[in-house]
């Protein structure tokens, strides 16, 4: 139904972009810039000093040291903290001692290979990318998408087969073509709870992680039916994707730095325009805010939550787009160390900023990369880093803490507004 | 019939480790860094990550080697982790499951100068540097069916799988083929419940390695069928199942890849036998002729034959089976190893 917006409506729309927020934070831009940042850096310095606790606690060489002398057990807490996050740091960034030796050499390869643990890390940093654009744009439209994971493996597998049922198209058609799959998938994932939520009411927290189970049965379904690889005997993985739909890598193998990175920062600027530089970004936020102001404002709600999830879902379809077609090549069960979930986590501690998720993206890609490097040498399971991640995420979800421990003054207005509306943002 | 060459290679390699071992101690074996890489099962899925693990720590202790590992959480991490353990100098890659196959296999000809063996996967044509160690469950599956219909009371057996995936469902053919062999000759009409040798996709799957909750409630339903023994092949979900079937107590349970005895011994009590799948014994192998210079790829199969497959023993439960069926079960791995019985 169009009509003409009447005065009231107007007058809404004036009000609501005054107490909207990007105004504020332009106007006050340098001193909010410490207040918005401080938490979560203070907040990851913390998850640090607690995980190198978790790490002298599990070290079984620590436990000797100090059966042997209090003094040498400390000794050897430093010295196994220090091989931990010396690992995490020679594999996530590169050793400064190998880099600068290969710089000196002037060798091609050799300065590829030492700069490879840093590529690698913007290589797992691309899916959260995508996947905490996809839950940060629904928290700012008011929508707490838990169906990010879903909508993850459904686009992961249109893309899949657009990458390996179609042949014979030129790369620049082909490639596209495959991951706009990926996100049509996650947009029609994401936009049935949209309309649920629209129509019915039904609360799309609970109808997107039903939709979950409904994604990860349906791939399982057809990865071991339909999608299945001819010669594998019936396999839960897919064939290999067209050479011609596969995003190109950078350099020889073992270096996998794609093309995707870019396209995730691409795409992070899209949705930092659209959500704060267009007429619907002003939409989709003041929805996000307060639907009941919205409505009264003369925004169609509705409209706004089901156009919302299918963006949200869009994105979160790119994220499962992106692995299979750059790092895959091809789909198989065990798709994703749960991209969906973290990425809630990450889309909090990135304020629900694009750019702030890109940050805490590629924060989290060097975690996890540099935790290979850690249980190479050390022989820290992996498990501490998911330790740390959390103990982050909970500093940042719960700012109360790190303030008492820090003695920050609080702020006026700040970062756990926007989670609240999205919590709030229920009923319209 | 190469594979039988193979295995007589594998013996005389153990045969001249032994000897070597009375000489002077082979010098690199300390040296010698053996790496695993699990699949996304992690390496205490109580299943093949954790068996081909424990032929590592098995190598570490008796022949010195020095080994680590990488658990996946996804299929991006394959790739990762195989660069993580090339870059490190493994001697050995061993990665588990046929998913990361193709990951193996690009590593493999990227790097033609390391060594690598894969579970679970056999490569057609075999690559010259990777041992593919794949393992012919049914033949044992088939004891074990054997037995399970010689046990039962309701003329009713049960089985069900992780996922209708071949390594799965290889457990459950040879124990549907081992109830009905037992049929033919007794004259009995012993039901299996969960699995159809006609249509290998309809059968009674939990569709998780990981969920106990669902190994119990498969356990409940086919119990309440009336299935009293029961064969879960699904790693840890099996144990769910163990749990339900001491609850109600009036069925037994069969284990799978490791003898669940020793593995699980709070089930002892109601384990009948277990199908065992030796992974770790042949990674040991591949580990020695790593240690020895004899590594050539190639495929291993596990057999009856080369003990790489068999049944436990029946330990607690021993009276339930007779000495005449102990004699049949004797007769019959005879006859698999001979050919006399073919399996489908």
């Amino acid at each position: 139904m169009k009509r003409e917006p009447n005065k009231f409506e107007e007058a809404g729309q004036a009000i609501l972009q005054e107490i909207n927020e990007p105004d504020q934070e332009q106007e006050q831009h340098k001193r909010s810039v410490w207040s918005v940042v401080s938490i979560p850096l203070l907040a990851i310095l913390t998850g640090l000093i607690i995980g190198a606790i978790l790490i002298a606690a599990t070290s079984s060489s620590v436990y000797a040291a100090f059966g042997e002398s209090p003094w040498r057990g400390i000794g050897a807490i430093f010295s196994e903290v220090y091989q931990a996050y010396k690992a995490l740091f020679t594999g996530s960034i590169g050793d400064p001692v190998r880099i600068i030796n290969a710089l000196r050499s002037g060798e091609g390869s050799a300065i590829r290979a030492a700069f490879n643990p840093f590529l690698e890390s913007l290589v797992q940093a691309t899916p959260y990318i995508f996947a905490g654009l996809a839950v940060a744009f629904g928290f700012r439209s008011g929508l707490f998408n838990i169906g990010v994971e879903g909508q993850l493996f459904i686009g992961a597998a249109c893309a899949t087969f657009v990458g390996y049922a179609i042949k014979g198209l030129p790369f620049i058609i082909h490639m596209p073509l495959a991951f706009l799959a990926g996100a049509l998938g996650g947009a029609l994932w994401g936009f049935i709870p949209g309309l649920l939520k629209a129509l019915t009411g039904g609360h799309e927290v609970i109808n997107t992680i039903m939709m979950n189970y409904i994604a990860f049965r349906l791939t399982e379904w057809l990865l071991s039916g339909v999608m299945t690889r001819p010669d594998s005997g019936g396999m839960p993985i897919s064939p290999l994707i067209e050479k011609s739909a596969q995003i190109p890598q950078f350099f020889k193998s073992p270096i996998r730095f794609h093309l995707g990175f870019f396209i995730a920062l691409g795409v992070a600027w899209l949705i930092w325009w659209l959500l704060f530089k267009t007429k619907w970004g002003l939409n989709f936020r003041t929805v996000g805010a307060n639907p009941r102001a919205a409505k009264y404002a003369g925004l169609s709600v509705p409209k706004s939550y089901m156009l919302a999830m299918a963006i949200s879902g869009a994105l979160a379809g790119l994220a499962g787009a992106v692995q299979v077609l750059a790092v895959n090549r091809s789909m198989a069960l065990g798709l994703s160390s749960g991209y969906g979930f973290d990425s809630i986590a990450l889309a909090l501690i990135g304020n629900n900023h694009p750019l702030g998720v890109v940050l805490t993206s590629i924060l989290f890609g060097t975690l996890r990369n540099g935790a290979t490097r850690m249980m190479v040498v050390s022989r820290i399971p992996i498990d501490i880093v998911d330790v740390m991640q959390a103990i982050i995420l909970m500093f940042v979800a719960a700012p109360a803490i790190i303030r008492s421990l820090y003695r920050l003054r609080k702020s006026k207005e700040g970062e756990e507004t926007v989670f609240v509306s999205g919590w709030g943002g229920g009923q319209s | 019939m190469s594979k039988k060459i193979l295995f007589v290679f594998a013996f005389l390699m153990i045969g001249s480790l032994v000897l070597a071992a009375c000489g002077p101690a082979a010098p690199k074996a300390e040296e010698v860094l053996v790496c695993q890489i699990t699949d996304t099962g992690g390496i205490d899925d109580k299943s093949f990550n954790a068996t081909a693990w424990k032929g590592i720590q098995d190598a570490m202790d008796d022949l010195g080697i020095e080994g680590k590992y990488l658990e996946s959480q996804e299929v991006a991490d394959y790739e990762k982790n195989l660069n993580a353990f090339i870059e490190e100098g493994c001697d050995l890659v061993i990665t588990v499951g046929f998913l990361i196959g193709d990951a193996t296999a690009a590593s493999a000809e990227a790097n033609p100068d390391r060594k690598f063996s894969i579970i679970d996967f056999a490569y057609d044509p075999p690559i010259s540097n990777v041992v593919g160690q794949i393992f012919q469950t049914d033949e044992a599956g088939f004891l074990a069916g054997y037995a399970a219909a010689a046990v039962t009371k309701t003329g009713k057996v049960g089985t069900f799988g992780g996922l209708p995936i071949p390594t799965v469902t290889i457990f459950m053919k040879g124990f549907v083929e081992g109830v009905d062999y037992y049929n033919a000759a007794k004259g009995t009409n012993v039901v299996v419940l969960g699995y159809d040798l006609e249509d290998e996709t309809k059968g009674l799957f939990s569709m998780d390695f990981d969920d106990q909750q669902k190994g119990r409630e498969l356990a409940v339903s086919l119990m309440d069928e009336g299935a009293d023994v029961i064969m879960p092949v699904a790693g840890p979900v099996g144990l769910g199942a163990a749990a339900a079937i001491q609850e109600r107590g009036n069925a037994y349970l069969i284990g799978v890849d490791s003898d669940w005895f020793l593995t699980a011994p709070e089930y002892g009590a109601i384990t009948l036998t277990s199908v065992m799948k030796m992974m770790d014994a042949t990674t040991v192998q591949v580990i020695e002729s790593v240690i020895d210079d004899t590594f050539a790829g190639g495929n291993v199969v596990g057999t009856l034959e080369n003990g790489g497959v068999d049944i436990a023993p029946f330990h607690d439960l021993d009276h339930l089976i007779t000495a005449e069926v102990k004699a049949e079960l004797e007769q019959i791995k005879a006859d698999i190893i001979s050919g006399a019985i073919k399996l489908k």
